[in-house]
Parts: C-alpha cells; structure tokens; sequence
C-alpha cells in the first residue's frame, strides 16, 4: 500500500424514484391489480428483494462511474450543482448506502459528519447528548470524557449543560452538535454541506475548526456550495455532473470549470431551461433585465435603475402565486432577494398568463459578475415552491463615478453593496504650525 | 459493515507507527454474514441507545416508571376476574392472581421488546440515514430496553408471592435462562418485523394483532397443563410456552419442570433469531434507501 487513503473505482449508484405510471383503462383493471399487487409485494420482501412500497421503477444513476484516489494528508473539496451526486458520493464513502457498481477503498478510520447533531434527543441534557451523539459518530466513552470539557467549551453551553436540548435555542443546539462532531478524530474525514446551517459566527467558527483540522494533516472530503470556504480550505476539488465525474485539480482551476458550466442561458427564454427538480413546473417562460429605457441589457452601471422582467404561464394553477427573483456573487452566495410578497403584499388571484416587472430604482451593487435565480412558488414554505429556475441570467455591473470622487469600493474584499454616506472630517486647525517644507 | 464485504485487515506492509485499517466497500450479493464481531465493536452504542431508551421512555409522563408495573398488574387483575373468578380456569393448584402475574411479568417484557424493536429502524430514520453503524444495534437496544420494565414488574411479583406466602424454589436460579429465551424470541421476531417494517409499513399494523394473538396462543390466562401429551410438547413450538411455563415452575413451583417444552421452545427461538438475522443484514443495504 502507499500514501493511498481513498481510491474510487468505477462507482456507480443507481435509485429508483418515482414510479412509471401504469394506465388503467378498465376499472376491472384497477381493482384487479390492487388485490394482486400486495401479494406481488409481500412475495418479493420475503424473497428478500426491497422495492419499496411504492413498487420504485424509474431509475436514476446518482453516481456513474466515477473514480480517484485521495492521498493521505490532502483536503479535497467535491463541488457540483444540486443532483451532481456530492452527496451520494459521501453517503456511500461513510458507509450509509451501498455502490451499485465499483468499489471503494478507505485506509484508515472513517468519521462521516453529514449532518449536525445526528440522533440528538430532546428530551435529554446537553451532558447526556454529547455522549449519546459521541457514540453515534463512533467516539468511546473514555474518548468523550477526555474531551468532554473542550466540547462544552467549544459550543459554548456551559451553563446549560443539565438542561435538556429541547430547551436550547437552535444555535446552541447546532453548536452543540458541531462541537462534539469536531472532537473525532479519524485519519479520514467526510463533510456534507453543515456550514450552511446557522448564524454567521457558527459558520466562521466551523470553518475555522476545518481549517485546523485539515491543518493537522488528516485526510478530508468536503461538499459545499460555498465556493468561497472550498477555495480556502481545500487545496484540490473534484467536479461532479449528473453522477459523472468531470474535472479534479487544484480548486481554483476546477472552481473556473465550474463557473463555467454555470454560466447563465443566453437568451431571456427559460421555457426550455433545466431545473433543479423533476417536479418543477415551467411556470417561468422569459426573463430579461431592463434598463431605464425597458430595453434589455445584461450590463448595467452601479447604481442605475433596473428592471427586471419574468413572463409566465401558470395554467390553473393561478392562486396566490409568489415570484422571487435572487442575485448572487458568483460563489452563489445570495445578496439580494426581490419577492412580490414583500414588496407588494400578497397577490390572491393572478392571471393564467402575463408579465411581471420588479423596478428597482438603484441597484447598490458593487461592479462585477452576478448571476440570478428566479422562483415561483405558492406559498413561502420552500416545499410549495412550483418552479425554479437556476442562474438564469447574468448581470454584469460596471464602474461609475457614482460619488463623484473617482473611487468606488472593490469588490468582494470591500464587500458587495454601495451605501450613500457622508463623512465628517476634522478640520485643519490654522493655529497649528505648518511643517515647512525644504 | 453496512451489508457490504470488508476487509478489515491490518496491512503488514505499513510501517508500525501507522498502522491502517483497510475497508473495501463493494456491493453485496445475496446473503451475507453477519458480521458478529462488529456488532462486538459497536457495543457502546449499543449501550448508549439502550440507555436512551430507557431514560426516555417515561419522561413526560405523570406516572412515569410505574407505566412498566401498571400494565402486567391490571391484565393481571382483568385476567383475575374474567377467568379465574367467571370462568373458574384451573391454575395449577396456585391462587390465580399470581399464577397468571408470574406469566405476564415475562409475556410484557416480550410483547414490549417486540413492539419496540419492529418499530424500532423506523423509528431511527434519522440515524440510518445520517450515519453508519451496524444496524443489528438498534433492534437489539430495543429489546434490551425492556429490561428495566421487567425488573419493576419482577419486584411486585416477589411481593406479590410474600403476600401469598409462595416462596421461590431453588429453581430461581435457572430464572436468568427463561429470560433469555424470551429476549432471544424477542428479538428474531423483531428482527423480522423491522426489517419488513422499512419496506412497507403495514408490519406496524400488524404489531398490536400479532401480540394479542400470542397472548391468547401462550398459557397464560391458562396452565399447559389442560393439553394432553404429545400435544403440550408441540406447544413448545410457540417459544413463550417454554418460557411462560418456565417462570411457574422455577418462581411457583409448579409441575411444569422444563422437559421436551423447552427443548423445542429453544429450537425455535433459536431459529426465529437465526434466520431474523440473516434476513436482516439481507435487507440492511437498502434502509438507508428506503427507510
């Protein structure tokens, strides 16, 4: 064996999802197939082949056939679009569901944290649950009271650590369970997407315990849609597409791949354009950004007026709708969230078709590359939303002299937003000598 | 190992500082072991799920822990009056309230260790899902759970028989084996149920028919004694026979000496837990799919 710490051979994963509808034509039929099928079912679960109740026989390939190898010591980022297969991959890496196909070879103890606070009760204290969850992440108990100081330390519930979980705020909970998940210390680890629960200062906090973690030489897989926190902690990435393996390399490089399969449609018409989930209607048929003169554009300058356009058709489906339109950097982190419920009120009835304009009269965007997802949904429970559309268009804000002082802020380092402000300076006192100058 | 094949071998060719512990995750086929020794490895989550169970079965109510004492102690007191008062069952020469506890006591620990641990992988979906470890841990913690119930009804019976003057026969040493046999019973059908249970969650329907059925199929509201050879032997079959009977004999003293009943009671729960587990580790690779 070498340094090998991970090799990924030809992996695959199918699922079956959803189930391919059958048609009916005699109610005979239907009634037929409702007595028969229970014995179909109950005959194949004793055979010891699992359907599922539903009787799953669509099938997706979350992974398909992906391989690589991860040295010992090196802190690998694995990033793709929503359904790429990250966390497919993770799941079978820590042993939570089984290949399909291919093999996995791990050198060294895994801990797999792809979730924050995993079984959890509520009804016990904080004391209880860190030893409950240590055991879970697969922590001895002589391991837990060595460190049990450190973790309450971290999470910061000291004073709460009789008291049980239920009666934690949401943060302590989630500090909670990140601390106790940071003390395991396997030679490999694997990391789903947990920084992006919580406040920002949780979310710093962990990033920080990564960095230290990854520091220290262990082995690390990491999902994020953070693109920022990948390109800081990792020094390699591995793009995944649909279950395929696409690119892997230094972050950077492949972070540049990835941006570039994102970049937005090119036309406004988004009747055709994928979405996230099967189950998304396309409800959003155009999108345009509109300058003052309601011309499209896909550049605009700091701080100009913009306009931005979505032409639907809903069917039916025409109650209470709710459209949202997002912008983010290009590390898809949001900034700015434009919704007709918050802006308008609630809209009971809508037109089966038609077109709605969101008018911003200055967009205190900083110059750079944006990208913007537009949403429809019913409600504002994430559950009901009825399409989406990712990455629809990019704008690209470029500089003006909005201050009239030549400056403006630099993005990203400065921060993404313009805000108008004015300074007071002290003056120069005259009674003060004046150094002279040679 | 979730259903897959490991090799969890030291390799030799390491230097001695960095010894690795090499995993191979494949696909599995058909049936596979059982992985025993894993299980072994994982036997403080074992214990930290059991005694989450136990802390937390009773939190919230206004009875709490008196819940394990109150149900064998009123099926008892129904029992009591329906069959031993109303329709005059015999009872082995024993007063009837006791005949009928001395079963109950074991039969509750059954029946509550079967519920639990057949509902027990779905209960746990959130740990499935989330995080690996050998899934044989979560029905046995729930079986095992059981344990403290049965000791608080066990403390009413010894009272119960002070209070009838019934003294335990040497033969309370051999009480721990009939345990066994009920925990063991317990835990192949449970091991059945929740497996099915991930797949289609009728099982949890069925529970509650099941146990009541096997009530009724186990002497306890009556002796064995009212079958003829070799009838009483074949209702060995029906482990809890062998263990319901066991209890009397060893706790009572009556005439119901472990004989051909228990030979056949253990064959059988033997071969409930046997097959239980392998049509588990079976299953086990889709739950996390499923469940």
């Amino acid at each position: 064996m070498s340094d090998i710490a991970i090799r990924v051979d030809g992996l695959s994963k199918q699922y079956r999802i959803g189930s391919a509808q059958k048609r009916y034509n005699t109610l005979r039929d239907t009634l037929s197939d409702a007595f028969i099928a229970p014995f179909v079912r109950a005959g194949r679960l004793l055979r010891g082949q699992a359907t599922g109740a539903a009787g799953l026989t669509e099938i997706i390939w979350a992974l398909d056939d992906v391989s690589f190898e991860v040295k010992h010591g090196e802190v690998v980022g694995i990033i793709g679009h929503n359904g790429a297969g990250k966390s497919t991959l993770l799941k079978v890496l820590s042993r939570i569901t089984e290949p399909t196909r291919g093999t996995v070879d791990l050198y060294g103890r895994v801990g797999s944290l792809l979730e924050v606070g995993t079984g959890f009760h509520p009804e016990l204290t904080g004391r209880e649950n860190i030893y409950l969850n240590g055991a879970i992440l697969g922590m001895a108990r002589s391991e837990i009271d060595q460190k049990f100081d450190e973790i309450v330390a971290f999470a910061e519930v000291e004073q709460f650590i009789d008291t049980p979980v239920k009666h934690y705020s949401s943060g302590m909970g989630l500090r909670l369970g990140f601390a106790v998940a940071a003390h395991l210390e396997p030679e490999i680890l694997v990391v789903d997407e947990v920084l992006a629960v919580g406040d920002v200062s949780f979310q710093r906090k962990c990033l920080g315990k990564m960095g230290e973690v990854a520091q220290e030489g262990r082995t690390v897989l990491f999902v994020s849609h953070n693109m920022a926190a990948i390109e800081n902690l990792c020094s390699r990435a591995i793009l995944l597409k649909k279950g395929k393996f696409i690119s892997d390399g230094p972050t950077t490089d492949v972070i540049a791949t990835y941006l570039e399969e994102t970049k937005p449609l090119s036309t406004g018409n988004l009747a055709d354009a994928p979405r996230p989930k099967s189950s998304y209607r396309p409800v959003m048929r155009a999108f345009e950004i509109l300058d003052k003169e309601d011309k499209p554009v896909s550049t605009i300058r700091c701080n100009d007026p913009v306009t931005f356009e979505i032409k639907y058709n809903a069917g039916d489906n025409t109650t209470n709708l709710i459209f949202s339109i997002k912008i983010q950097n290009l590390t898809h982190t949001s900034l700015i969230f434009l919704q007709t419920l918050t802006h308008h009120g609630p809209v009971p009835q809508w037109p089966s078709e038609g077109t709605l304009r969101c008018r911003v009269p200055s967009l205190p965007l900083l110059p750079g590359g944006y990208l913007i997802n537009v949403e429809c949904a019913t409600s504002r429970r994430p559950k009901d939303l009825v399409d989406v559309v990712e990455n629809c268009a990019e704008l690209t804000v470029v500089a003006s002299d909005v201050f009239g002082t030549g400056y403006l802020p630099n993005t990203g380092s400065h921060g993404y937003f313009l805000v108008d402000a004015e300074w007071e300076i002290p003056p120069v006192e005259d009674t003060l000598p004046v150094p002279s100058e040679i | 190992m979730s259903a897959m094949s490991e090799v969890t071998s030291q390799d030799s060719d390491q230097s001695a500082s960095t010894k690795l512990v090499h995993t191979r995750l494949e696909p599995s086929r058909g049936w596979v072991s059982l992985q025993l020794q894993e299980v072994w490895a994982y036997r403080e989550l074992l214990y930290f799920l059991t005694w989450r169970d136990v802390k937390v079965r009773y939190k919230q109510t206004i009875l709490g822990a008196a819940w394990a004492i109150i149900q064998p102690f009123f099926t008892m007191v129904v029992f009591s009056i329906f069959f031993g008062r109303l329709a005059q069952i015999p009872s082995d020469g024993i007063p009837y309230p006791i005949f009928s506890y001395a079963a109950l006591v074991p039969w509750t620990f059954f029946a509550n260790g079967l519920t639990q641990s057949s509902n027990s992988l779905v209960m746990s979906s959130n740990l499935i899902k989330k995080i690996y470890f050998p899934r044989l841990v979560i029905p046995m913690s729930g079986v095992i759970s059981g344990i403290v119930d049965f000791m608080l009804a066990f403390v009413v019976l010894f009272g119960m028989m002070l209070v009838y003057g019934i003294f335990p026969t040497v033969n309370i040493v051999f009480l721990p084996l009939f345990l066994l046999l009920a925990f063991v019973t317990a835990l192949g059908v449970g091991l059945w149920l929740s497996a099915m249970n991930v797949q289609f969650r009728d099982v949890r329907y069925t529970i509650p028919f099941l146990t009541q059925f096997w009530l009724f199929a186990t002497p306890i509201a009556y002796p064995s004694t009212l079958l003829d050879q070799p009838w009483r032997t074949l209702y060995g079959i029906n482990p809890m026979t062998g263990v319901v009977e066991g209890f009397r004999w060893a706790l009572l003293g009556t005439d119901t000496a472990p004989g051909p009943i228990i030979i056949v009671s253990t064959l059988t729960s033997l071969l409930l837990l046997l097959s239980g587990a392998f049509y588990f580790r079976r299953m086990e690779k889709t739950f996390a799919d499923v469940v």
